[in-house]
């Protein structure tokens, strides 16, 4: 399983030693691997560090860059939502990490922070189950809404096919649900 | 219901109008007008569109699961397929991504040569999107003139890797194959073939009046959306915001490079057209200052953790014998760790995502894809304009199928 790979972070890097100053307790921890800084936040303050982010004059991450996840399979807790941001003016980027159990998927939506988390967002409810609380219109991005289950979580086979839909379909292919290979 | 009919006989004696509702239009999942498989719903108020909703997904082909599935140089192939038009730039980011995991870096000759690739990669990807821009206001002839453009610059591509367009050229540690004798005289020629085409093709569509009108003023998002939004690339630079990451951090030797980054004022299509012209040129600049730098020596990294051996050696000495079976079968492994690698693609920032277990699989393999961003961006961008405006714009923010549905 993938463990944290926690350099020894001496002197530890300017901005993520703010963030720990600013957010105590909320900063869970912190790591510069190959110079990509990233801090796994408290998933109650997540909205507020985001904000911190991109309002300070220090910070400036006006850009959100990417949304995802990871599923570390039989690892508690289970999922990563993990944010990457850069910002034009200080031409520096940072990582934002958010741990979530399984039973309990759900994070805050950045999308008051940024709009461009919209999208994003969705990608990976639609890929990874993550509920964003706060989005304007969760909903499936790439697949459709009668898909079942969320393929790229590790539990969900490669393999595994789902039955047709629409017109074309043939007859009771949707009673199918699990199916052949 | 009689209350009802003497409302409407009211309302008719009011204005002579006719009841209205918002007529809904389905535009694609396939339509001529669009050069990728989206589908854009509108809703119209006359020929102006009142919202805007863009559907994704048609080509999405779980990327992320089956690089997870593979071995990390397994991989390349479905990299070339993010953004089919500038393969050679989606195989050097991820190239730099797993190399940024390995903590190692390509010999210098390598470097140059990817920067190569990806230059004339972005001249292919910039013809294309405006030609197919030209194509779809109705300007055939213009079309083909960039299509011949993109044919010989795919050809320096081809004397790189043998392909067009499905390239898997670059390596972990190096590319495929060193380029022959040859290489830079047919270089120059097509480089000379590009410049005389694109130049024709400019001249055709800027003094164009259609084409002009289409595109300028339309399609227009102030910079602090479009920056709220993700959007990077040619849109973003046509909006004023001069964010090139092939200047603002500099990966390869790009450091090293000669160029300007031009970028618009206002943001319109025109801009963004424009910006595109420009980069055209530039990308042919630091092709020709790749072809007099090059530098000589190995391409690839003599490092037997990631690159094969020499063939004569496999053959020859046991040791070697052993890496090259490991390697192949097995995969570099790297340590656990993981790294977010971005490099400037033909639309925007193309970042790569790697977490690393410490196995030869990656346990995740994630594009940030610049189409996907910027799609989003479309909806504000032809909201309250007119229909017509909606092609020009879905042409500039150029979105590649392949790229944003992964």
């Amino acid at each position: 399983m993938v463990e944290e790979s926690a350099q020894p972070s001496a002197p530890e890097d300017p901005l993520l030693q703010r963030l720990r100053d600013k957010f105590g307790e909320a900063v869970v921890s912190t790591h510069s691997y190959r110079g990509d800084r990233t801090a796994i936040i408290d998933r109650g303050s997540l909205v507020a560090t985001c904000e911190w982010l991109r309002d300070d004059p220090q910070n400036q991450f006006d850009m959100l860059m990417d949304v995802t996840a990871v599923d570390y399979l039989g690892r508690r807790p289970r999922f990563e939502v993990v944010y990457h941001l850069y910002s034009i003016e200080k031409n520096h980027r940072a990582r934002i990490k958010v741990a979530l159990e399984e039973d309990d998927v759900k994070v805050a939506s950045v999308v008051s922070v940024w709009s461009g988390a919209n999208w994003l967002e969705r990608e990976a409810w639609d890929l990874y189950g993550i509920q964003f609380d706060g989005h304007p219109e969760l909903k499936r991005i790439y697949l459709y809404e009668e898909f079942e289950g969320h393929p790229l979580r590790k539990d969900y086979p490669k393999e595994k096919r789902q039955p047709l839909i629409g017109p074309g379909a043939p007859e009771g292919a949707a009673d199918g649900g699990e199916s052949s290979s | 219901m009689a209350e009802q009919e003497q409302s409407t006989a009211e309302e008719s004696t009011d204005r002579l109008e006719i009841p209205f509702e918002p007529l809904e239009m389905k535009l694609g999942p396939s339509h001529p007008a669009t050069h990728g498989t989206v589908r854009l719903n509108l809703r119209l108020d006359g020929e102006t569109v009142v919202t805007a909703e863009v559907e994704v997904g048609f080509l999405h082909r779980g990327f992320e699961k089956e690089c997870e599935s593979g071995l990390y140089y397994q991989a390349f192939p479905y990299t070339d397929r993010l953004n089919y038009v500038s393969p050679m730039i989606n195989n050097v980011g991820y190239a730099l991504a797993c190399e940024k995991l390995f903590d190692v870096e390509a010999p210098e000759r390598c470097q140059y040569l990817r920067v190569l690739a990806s230059e004339a990669s972005r001249i292919a990807d910039h013809l294309t999107c405006m030609g197919a821009c030209a194509l779809e206001l109705g300007a055939f002839t213009a079309f083909l003139y960039a299509v011949e453009a993109r044919e010989s610059a795919w050809d320096i591509l081809d004397a790189m890797c043998g392909a067009r367009v499905t390239c898997n050229y670059v390596r972990i540690g190096g590319v495929a194959s060193d380029v022959g004798p040859e290489f830079a005289a047919l270089v120059r020629e097509k480089l000379a073939e590009v410049a005389r085409l694109h130049k024709d093709f400019e001249d055709l569509l800027l003094a164009n009046p259609i084409f002009r009108d289409r595109m300028e003023g339309t399609g227009i998002l102030p910079k602090d959306e479009l920056v709220a939004l993700g959007v990077t690339g040619p849109l973003l630079r046509a909006a004023g915001v001069p964010l090139d990451l092939r200047r603002v951090d500099p990966y390869l030797v790009y450091d090293r490079m000669d160029f300007d980054v031009p970028i618009g004022e206002s943001g319109d299509n025109m801009d963004r057209f424009l910006v595109r012209c420009e980069e055209v040129r530039q990308s042919a600049r630091m092709v020709e200052q790749c072809l007099v730098d090059l530098p000589e020596g190995p391409v690839d990294l003599d490092d037997p953790r990631v690159r094969l051996p020499a063939k004569g050696q496999v053959f020859s000495r046991m040791e070697q014998l052993i890496s090259q079976f490991k390697l192949v079968t097995e995969g570099p492994r790297p340590p656990v760790g993981e790294v977010y690698q971005a490099v400037e693609g033909g639309n925007g920032e193309l970042g790569f995502y790697l977490v690393s277990d410490g196995t030869g699989k990656p346990y995740k393999c994630r594009a940030r894809s610049p189409s996907f961003s910027n799609t989003q961006a479309m909806p504000p961008m032809v909201e309250g304009g007119m229909l017509a405006d909606v092609i020009p714009t879905f042409d500039m923010v150029n979105m590649i199928g392949g790229e944003c549905d992964r």
